[in-house]
C-alpha cells in the first residue's frame, strides 16, 4: 500500500502521484498521514482507488473527485468533495461550510455535523449527514439527494430546483420556494437505499420528512417579487 | 390670447426625455423592470476622449509598411507551466452557449483560431463545437458552475474565474426559459424551459483569502499547467487587482460597464460599475506597486471597437483586450440587412438588444433551431477573423506612428486627453497643456 506522509511530502507531490495513476493501476489502496489541515488534498482524482486520510483536512479535500473512495479520519474544511462527479467521500468527523457544493454525482457521507451551505447548488450528488446541517443548505440545489439525520438550519432549500431533501430532525425554516412534500414509495425506496449505503439500515424511513421545490419561482413573475 | 398669437415651440424636458417617458410608461403598464442585453449605452468617458501624439521632432516613427511592429502577447507566465501565446492582443470574451447559439460559439472559435487568438466559454459549460474549433479556449469558472467538470478543466487552455462582469458587478444572471432548450437544460442540469438563475456569489469561497485556496485547488487539479485568469467587473479596480494578485492570479481581466451581458436589468447596466477607461490606470497602478506589471498580465474589456481603442488601452498599461459585443456584430448581429425583421420586433438594426428573448433574426443570440440555422459558422468565423485582422493592423498603424516596434511599447506619454475628465481619469495631460487634473507633484 502506498503511504504518503504529508509531514514529509508536499500536497503537490501527492496529487501528482494520484493523477499519474492509470485506471487499471494495482496501487488501489493509499494511506495519507499527517494531513495537518492542508488544502486541496486528493483533488481531481480520476481513478477507482481507495484513500484513507488519517487526520483533519483543509479546504476542498477530494474536490472534483471521479471514481475514488476517500475516507477522511477527521474533520474536513470548506468545500469537501466540491463538484464531485462520482465515487465516495466519507468524512468521519465534522465538515465545514459548502460540503458537497455543486457536486454532480457520487456519495458524500458526513458522520458529524456539516456547517452552512451544505449541498449548495448540488447537481446530482447524494449527501448524507448523520448530524445536523447549517443555514442556507441546498441553496439552489438542482439535482440529487440531501439526507440529514439531525436538524437543519435556516432557509433550507432556498430557491431549490429538482433536488430532494430528507430531514429526520427539526427544520428551523424553509427558504423561498422550498416546501414539504409527501413521500411516495419511490422516494422511500430511494431514501432507504441511501441510508443503507451509509450503513444506517436501522434508520426508519418514515421518521424523515421530505422537502423539494414548489416550482413557483421557475418562471420570473412580478407577482413573486417578494420572493426575489 | 388669440388663436393667432405666437406660441413657444413644444419643449422636451432634458430630465424627462422621450426615452425616460417611454420607460415610465412601460414600467407602469407591466410592473416589471426592463431587461436587455449589451452594455451601457449612455455617453461615458471613453477611449474617444484620448488622442495619440504620434512621432515628431523628438520621437522617431517606424516605416509604415516596412518595419516590423510585434503584436504577440504571452498570458499566464507567472505560475502556469503552459502559458498561452497569442499572435494578437485581442481575445474573445466569455459568452455562453445558451445565451448564444451553438453555431455562434463555433463561429467565435473559428474566427479566433484563424486570427491566432483565444476564445472563452461562458456560463453553462464547454461545447464540443467550441472546443473543436478553438485552438486556444479559456474555460470560465463561474458561481453557478453549470456544466463544470474536471475533464473540461483539463482540456481547456486556461481557466478564468469570474468574479463579475462590467455590465453588472455584483449581479447574477437569468437566462429566460425560451432559451433553455433540452440541450442547454441538460448541460446545466436543469429542466428545459424554466428560467435559469445564475448566482452572484461563488458557492464555496468568500473573499480573497478563500480565493487563494480555490486557485490552489484548480492548479492542483490541472497539475499547475493552466494559466488562471481572474475576471472582475470594474468597480474598485485598484483594490480588486491587488487582491487578485495576492490570491495568485496569472492574468487579471477587468471589464468596464460598456461590456455586454446576455440579459440584465437596464437599471443595473447603466448605474452600477465604472467605465472601462476609468478602470485601467488604477489596475495598472496596483500591478506596478506590487512589482507585477507585465508579470501578471492585464486584459481590459468593455466597449473595445477599433484599433485605436486597443492601442489606447495598451498605452495605458494593459497587455491585451477582450471583445464581446464587437465580435457579435462582426458575426452579423444588428446587420442592416435584417432591418425589416428588427422592425417587426419593435426595434432597429443598430439598436437591437433584446438578446435574452431568443428571437434574434441573425441567429446568434438564440436557441431557436430555425433562427440558429441562419448563421453560417464558417462565413461568420471568417468575418470575425477579418475584423480581428483589421483591429490588429490599426493598432500596429498607431504604434508605428508613435515609433514603437512592439505594441506593448506604447505608453501613457504617447497620449493626451480631449476633455478634463478624461485627463483626470486616464492620467494623461489635457491636450495642449501639461496639466493632469489631480496629479500629485
Amino acid at each position: 500500500m502506498p503511504v504518503c506522509d504529508l509531514a514529509v511530502s508536499s500536497v503537490r507531490e501527492l496529487n501528482q502521484a494520484l493523477h499519474r495513476l492509470s485506471p487499471d493501476t494495482n496501487e488501489t489502496a493509499w494511506e495519507i498521514d499527517n494531513p495537518q489541515g492542508k488544502h486541496a488534498i486528493g483533488v481531481g482524482i480520476n481513478v477507482p482507488v481507495e484513500i484513507d486520510i488519517k487526520g483533519h483536512v483543509g479546504y476542498y479535500c477530494a474536490g472534483m473527485n471521479k471514481h475514488a473512495s476517500v475516507r477522511i479520519h477527521g474533520n474536513a474544511g470548506t468545500g469537501v468533495a466540491e463538484n464531485m462527479m462520482s465515487g465516495t467521500v466519507h468524512v468521519m468527523g465534522d465538515a465545514s461550510q459548502s460540503a458537497g457544493a455543486t457536486g454532480c454525482g457520487g456519495l458524500l457521507i458526513i458522520d458529524g455535523d456539516a456547517s452552512a451551505r451544505c449541498g449548495i447548488s448540488m447537481k446530482g450528488i447524494d449527501i448524507l449527514v448523520k448530524g445536523s446541517i447549517g443555514s442556507m443548505s441546498a441553496f439552489m440545489a438542482q439535482a440529487g439527494n440531501l439526507v440529514v439525520l439531525g436538524n437543519a438550519g435556516e432557509a433550507l432549500g432556498d430557491s431549490i430546483y429538482e433536488a430532494t431533501i430528507f430531514v429526520r430532525g427539526q427544520v428551523k425554516s424553509l427558504g423561498a420556494d422550498c416546501i414539504e412534500k409527501p413521500m411516495t414509495d419511490e422516494d422511500r425506496e430511494r431514501l432507504a437505499g441511501l441510508l443503507g449505503r451509509a450503513g444506517l439500515d436501522d434508520a426508519k424511513v418514515d421518521d424523515f420528512r421530505m422537502y423539494g421545490s414548489a416550482r413557483e419561482l421557475y418562471h420570473f413573475h412580478v407577482d413573486n417579487a417578494a420572493s426575489y | 390670447m388669440s388663436a393667432n398669437s405666437p406660441r413657444t415651440t413644444p419643449r422636451v424636458s432634458a430630465t424627462f426625455d422621450p426615452y425616460t417617458i417611454s420607460e415610465i410608461q412601460r414600467a407602469a403598464a407591466t410592473g416589471i423592470y426592463d431587461i436587455r442585453g449589451g452594455g451601457s449605452k449612455r455617453r461615458l468617458p471613453h477611449f474617444d476622449d484620448l488622442l495619440f501624439l504620434g512621432a515628431s521632432m523628438s520621437r522617431y516613427p517606424l516605416e509604415g509598411y516596412r518595419e516590423k511592429c510585434g503584436t504577440n502577447v504571452v498570458l499566464g507566465s507567472r505560475f502556469a507551466k503552459k502559458p498561452i501565446e497569442l499572435k494578437i492582443p485581442v481575445t474573445i470574451a466569455g459568452m455562453s452557449f445558451g445565451s448564444l447559439s451553438g453555431a455562434a460559439k463555433e463561429a467565435l472559435g473559428r474566427g479566433a483560431t484563424l486570427a491566432g487568438t483565444s476564445t472563452t466559454t461562458g456560463d453553462g459549460g464547454m461545447t464540443e463545437e467550441e472546443r473543436g474549433h478553438s485552438q486556444t479556449l479559456i474555460y470560465q469558472y463561474l458561481p453557478s458552475r453549470y456544466g463544470m467538470n474536471p475533464d473540461d478543466l483539463r482540456r481547456a487552455d486556461a481557466i478564468e474565474i469570474v468574479i463579475g462582469q462590467g455590465a453588472k458587478p455584483g449581479g447574477g444572471g437569468m437566462l429566460l426559459g425560451q432559451k433553455i432548450s433540452e440541450r442547454v437544460g441538460k448541460m446545466r442540469t436543469l429542466p428545459a424551459g424554466i428560467d435559469q438563475r445564475s448566482a452572484s456569489r461563488h458557492p464555496d469561497w468568500t473573499g480573497p483569502d478563500d480565493l487563494e485556496i480555490k486557485i490552489e485547488e484548480l492548479r492542483e487539479i490541472t497539475d499547475w499547467e493552466k494559466p488562471i485568469y481572474v475576471k472582475i467587473g470594474a468597480s474598485r479596480p485598484y483594490y480588486d487587482t491587488a487582491l487578485a494578485v495576492k490570491a495568485g492570479a496569472d492574468v487579471i481581466v477587468i471589464d468596464g460597464m460598456q461590456g455586454g451581458t446576455a440579459a440584465t436589468q437596464e437599471v443595473f447596466i447603466e448605474h452600477v460599475g465604472i467605465p472601462t477607461l476609468a478602470a485601467i490606470r488604477p489596475a495598472v497602478e496596483a500591478l506596478q506597486e506590487l512589482g507585477m506589471h507585465r508579470k501578471v498580465q492585464l486584459i481590459v474589456s468593455g466597449g473595445i471597437r477599433n484599433g485605436a481603442d486597443i492601442a489606447k488601452a495598451l498605452a495605458l498599461g494593459a497587455d491585451a483586450v477582450a471583445i464581446g459585443t464587437a465580435a457579435l456584430i462582426a458575426l452579423g448581429d444588428n446587420s442592416p440587412t435584417l432591418e425589416k425583421e428588427y422592425e417587426a420586433l419593435g426595434t432597429h438594426a443598430g439598436a437591437y438588444d433584446d438578446w435574452h428573448e431568443g428571437r434574434d433574426p441573425a441567429g446568434i443570440t438564440t436557441q431557436d433551431p430555425e433562427l440558429a440555422r441562419r448563421l453560417d459558422p464558417m462565413l461568420a468565423g471568417r468575418r470575425l477573423a477579418n475584423y480581428l485582422s483589421v483591429l490588429t493592423l490599426e493598432t500596429q498603424t498607431i504604434a508605428r506612428a508613435c515609433g514603437k516596434s512592439h505594441i506593448h511599447n506604447l505608453e501613457p506619454e504617447d497620449l493626451v486627453a480631449l476633455t478634463v475628465e478624461a485627463a483626470a481619469i486616464a492620467r494623461v495631460p489635457l491636450v495642449g497643456t501639461d496639466w493632469i487634473p489631480g496629479q500629485r507633484y
